[in-house]
């Protein structure tokens, strides 16, 4: 590694407490974004851009989201695809009822925040119940919110084929939504949020409502002895949670697949954000990242690998693939490492550091 | 009987004692004839004692005897079916986990409740939980009371990170720690509160001579220079005798006898129940 | 938008219909009370909470069904797809369970998704995707109680339910291997110590569930072909279980008729009642009722019908 930790003090409880201590991650962080903000968008193709990079900052999203609630507050949810629904299906509404002047982003935060009511409304049993046994209730999320979406025309105007078209919206003359825009302003409109909203989860994980998520999570009645209370802990966990997952429904709408349809949030988009979360790491910010980026890749990978080698394998036969390797990968993380992709980066720092004299 | 406790703390027996009288005020909390029943088996039966300001007040008994289940009724976990308790000039019955909390009583637990997977910092820092008033807003952007709240709630955890001689393990998830070392982060969560009645349940279990103690100092030195006021479930009669002002013997969920430890000592009852065993 | 009755050109009150409804719901839900057996065993045993039984039941019937196709004979298809489900339960044991003892259940019931996803590939590289047709001689023809119109093989699978349950339960009662599996459900450190091996009673356990897997797949699949659609089906397992318990073999199939009644009484009457006052109302609510029949009863009765009560202690 270029740097040492050693030799770093602080001389401030305010210095000590930096979402980054130490100065070389902090500028390390800085260019990862200055670089993903400036560079990226002049040297991508357009395939980068549409096809790999939009996907995955928005699944990030979702799985930041659900990090928040499964990883930080310890409620599982298989609710997310209905989550996002909501979060599409309501900024849809937004966005082509509202007047023109207000600006793009509105409909996305609106969407965030009815997504994040209904986790409310479908946080409440957990107050009673933990576990699987909310696992099972966060279903009913999942199939009633689908169903309901389909159910009640109004969400969607009306529209006679029930799944529309995203309508474009710009910043400054740029479209950002919709298939006409081009990829480098929506990629940097996705960017926004999600960089805004990693922040924001990383700053809640270090202030009390983190703390009292996971003073929820790891010994739930000691908790309510010293003064949290379950009741308004929990739910926050699961309105700000569905927010997140609000918000990259909509912009999964909106930014990548232009349209708004109920299969874009099936069960299983559930099961996908619950496996980066695992995957990547629960209870990181980081390895939501990881994780949406390695699910997300992975089957792309899958499809090119055997070319390289000049093998011929039908697309079923990969699908099929994929899910073994997903399936493994999962049980390999739980047995192996259950702290996911996050804690290996951080013994691969921990190693480099010591390198080249472990001793 | 000489006394760990008082040696520990470096104080002349007599005078301490003397001193720690002086100390003790009004009552700050009675339990009034309190019923607990778990289906059909009365875990406690009609009990009622005080606990004064500033005394440090122990709850002994055999095994099954009811004591950790009185805790949990004082800091309304457990609800009991009958009784009521007073404290601070309030009446609750029941009383309710949040009502417990924001008037200040704070515990410790005989099987260590910790939040294993946060450190010892972060541990501690929960116990300021009900002193932050940030709104989410500022927590989510960190700054206002965000931040400044952050910050000055570290400060006193740290205070109580050296009075507990833990600085060294600040950052290590207290999953890892050793139990000794788990007790004594557990006590540090429940002063972090800043407690006016706190309640210990079993602190010494398990802990070897040295660890007991330091843990007996930690107590006697919260007890004296914070004021706090203790109740405290112990199985080790040597400490028991030496830190109480006054006792509570129960025995099969009824009270077998209240007084200081002189007159327990002394109590037949006690004696043919507990004592008597205990001791040879 | 017409209802499903009139649709069906019968009057939504007539009795017999009332019946024909009842009694097709009820053995949907036998269906269901199928899978759940299969949860509730496992759970019983190893406090597993085993999310892929679902898929056990996908792929215990594309083994039988791609054995069938090869020509063998039906009683040794059964044979061998039972075969490989044990050994399903070796691997399993020996790959999943056995690292993983003594982590959180969550961690658990997070392998399962993981063993669910991995059987999902794995069966349908092994025999393809295609939805695939299952005769085994299970007749479908219809008979008539009454005026109501009864499915035959909807009868077969209630029977055929029947007599597992009654099996399983004898085997519980009477059997050692079944008293050693009740003694290790009850209390794992004691049956360790007397002397039960845990490894073994978790392969005897997950083969028996793979068994009932094995019988549900054969019904679900004589029923609507052997599918990929079938593990979502089995998902309507979990709600039967909330219903019923995690615990109770008696619960999982109570809950299962409760489940398969409800569902089908309430997409005629309830969705009939919506749609007068409500006419663009679109039904479908089979989809979810199940699910928020059990979020409603999880609000009000966590433990389900035949579950215990749990006091927590500090």
């Amino acid at each position: 590694m270029i740097y040492r930790e050693a030799g770093q003090f602080k001389t401030s409880y305010a210095a000590d407490q930096q979402m980054l201590p130490i100065p070389m991650d902090r500028w390390f962080v800085i260019a990862v974004v200055v670089f993903a903000a400036v560079v990226v968008p002049l040297i991508g193709s357009q395939y980068w851009l549409e096809s790999i990079l939009i996907p995955v900052l928005i699944l990030s999203i979702a799985a930041l989201g659900l990090n928040i609630l499964t990883g930080y507050a310890g409620q599982l949810s298989l609710g997310t695809g209905g989550f996002m629904a909501a979060g599409a299906y309501m900024s849809y509404k937004v966005a082509t009822n509202m007047p023109d002047f207000m600006p793009v982003w509105v409909p996305v935060l609106i969407g965030g925040l009815f997504a994040a009511g209904i986790g409310i409304v479908f946080g409440l049993p957990s107050l009673r119940i933990k576990g699987f046994y909310l696992a099972v209730a966060t279903l009913a999320a999942q199939f009633f919110l689908i169903w309901l979406f389909q159910a009640v025309p109004w969400f969607v105007n009306d529209s006679l084929s029930g799944v529309p078209s995203t309508p474009p919206m710009a910043i400054l003359g740029y479209k950002v939504t919709g298939a006409e825009a081009q990829p480098e302003p929506k990629y940097l409109f996705v960017l926004a949020f999600t960089i805004v909203l990693a922040i924001v989860a990383r700053n809640m994980a270090r202030s009390r409502i983190g703390r009292s998520w996971m003073a929820i999570r790891d010994m739930d009645i000691a908790a309510e002895l010293i003064g949290i209370q379950p009741l308004w802990t929990k739910l926050s966990a699961f309105a700000i949670s569905s927010f997140y997952c609000g918000v990259a429904g909509a912009l999964w709408s909106f930014c990548y697949i232009n349209s708004v349809e109920p299969t874009a949030f099936s069960i299983n988009r559930s099961f996908q954000i619950l496996f980066m979360v695992i995957i990547g790491g629960l209870g990181s910010v980081l390895g939501s990242f990881l994780g949406a980026a390695f699910i997300f890749l992975l089957p792309i990978f899958l499809n090119n690998v055997p070319a390289w080698f000049g093998l011929e394998l039908a697309t079923d036969i990969v699908t099929h693939i994929e899910f073994m390797v997903f399936g493994g990968a999962i049980i390999f993380f739980l047995i192996v490492e259950p702290h996911g992709l996050a804690r290996l980066w951080q013994i691969a720092k921990e190693k480099l550091r010591l390198w080249p004299f472990p001793h | 009987m000489n006394t760990t406790a008082q040696m520990a703390s470096g104080q002349d027996p007599t005078t301490g004692a003397q001193e720690r009288k002086d100390r003790i005020g009004d009552v700050l909390l009675r339990v009034e004839n309190i019923t607990l029943r778990f289906g059909g088996v009365k875990a406690i039966n009609g009990v009622s004692f005080d606990i004064r300001k500033g005394e440090v007040r122990s709850i002994i008994g055999p095994n099954g005897a009811g004591k950790s289940s009185m805790l949990n009724c004082i800091n309304g976990f457990y609800q009991p079916q009958e009784g009521s308790i007073w404290y601070n000039g309030k009446t609750y019955s029941p009383m309710r986990p949040h009502d417990a909390a924001t008037n200040g009583i704070a515990r410790t637990f005989q099987n260590i409740a910790l939040f294993k997977g946060m450190s010892t910092l972060d541990n501690i820092m929960t116990g300021r939980i009900l002193k932050q008033k940030a709104s989410l807003i500022e927590q989510a952007f960190y700054f206002g009371r965000g931040k400044s709240e952050e910050i000055e709630h570290r400060e006193f955890v740290e205070d109580i990170i050296d009075f507990l001689e833990i600085q060294a393990i600040r950052k290590t998830p207290v999953g890892r720690l050793p139990y000794g070392l788990q007790k004594r982060v557990e006590l540090g969560r429940a002063l972090a509160a800043e407690p006016t009645l706190l309640l210990l349940d079993e602190p010494m279990a398990g802990m070897n001579l040295e660890e007991k103690e330091d843990m007996s100092r930690f107590i006697i030195d919260v007890n004296e220079h914070f004021g706090t006021t203790i109740a405290l479930i112990e199985h080790d009669m040597g400490v028991v005798m030496d830190l109480s002002d006054r006792l509570v013997v129960l025995d099969y969920g009824s009270l077998l006898a209240d007084g200081t430890p002189e007159e327990v000592r002394g109590n037949q009852a006690v004696i043919d129940a507990y004592l008597g065993v205990a001791h040879d | 938008m017409e209802t499903i009755a009139t649709l069906l050109g019968v009057d939504p009150f007539d009795l017999w219909f009332f019946v024909e409804v009842l009694v097709g719901g009820l053995m949907a839900g036998v269906m269901y009370s199928l899978v759940a057996l299969g949860f509730v065993l496992i759970f019983k045993a190893s406090s597993v909470f085993n999310f892929a039984q679902g898929v056990m039941v996908l792929f215990a019937a594309l083994n039988f069904v791609g054995f069938l196709d090869m020509g063998i004979p039906v009683w040794l298809c059964f044979i061998l797809a039972m075969g490989v489900m044990v050994l399903l339960s070796f691997v399993i044991e020996r790959v999943v369970l056995r690292p993983l003892v003594n982590q959180p259940h969550i961690s658990l019931f997070m392998a399962t998704i993981g063993i669910a996803i991995f059987l999902e590939g794995f069966g349908e590289m092994l025999w393809g995707s295609s939805i695939k047709p299952l005769d085994v001689g299970i007749p479908d023809d219809v008979f008539f109680l009454g005026e109501a119109m009864i499915q035959q093989n909807d009868m077969f699978a209630a029977v055929v339910a029947s007599v597992l349950v009654i099996a399983l339960a004898l085997f519980f009662h009477y059997t050692r291997i079944g008293r050693a599996l009740r003694a290790v459900a009850d209390d794992h450190q004691a049956a360790l110590s007397i002397g039960i091996p845990l490894n073994h009673i978790w392969i005897i356990v997950w083969s028996v569930a793979g068994f009932v897997a094995l019988v549900a797949g054969i019904m679900w699949g004589s029923k609507l072909g052997v599918q990929f659609s079938l593990t979502v089906l089995a998902l309507k397992a979990l709600p039967v279980l909330i219903l019923g318990g995690f615990t109770s073999i008696p619960g999982a199939i109570v809950g299962g008729l409760i489940i398969g009644a409800g569902e089908k009484l309430s997409e005629i009457y309830l969705v009939d009642a919506i749609q007068s006052f409500y006419p663009s109302f679109s039904g479908a609510i089979e989809e979810w009722f199940a699910y928020i029949l059990a979020l409603a009863f999880l609000v009000f009765r966590p433990q389900g019908l035949f579950g215990e009560k749990i006091i927590e202690r500090v």
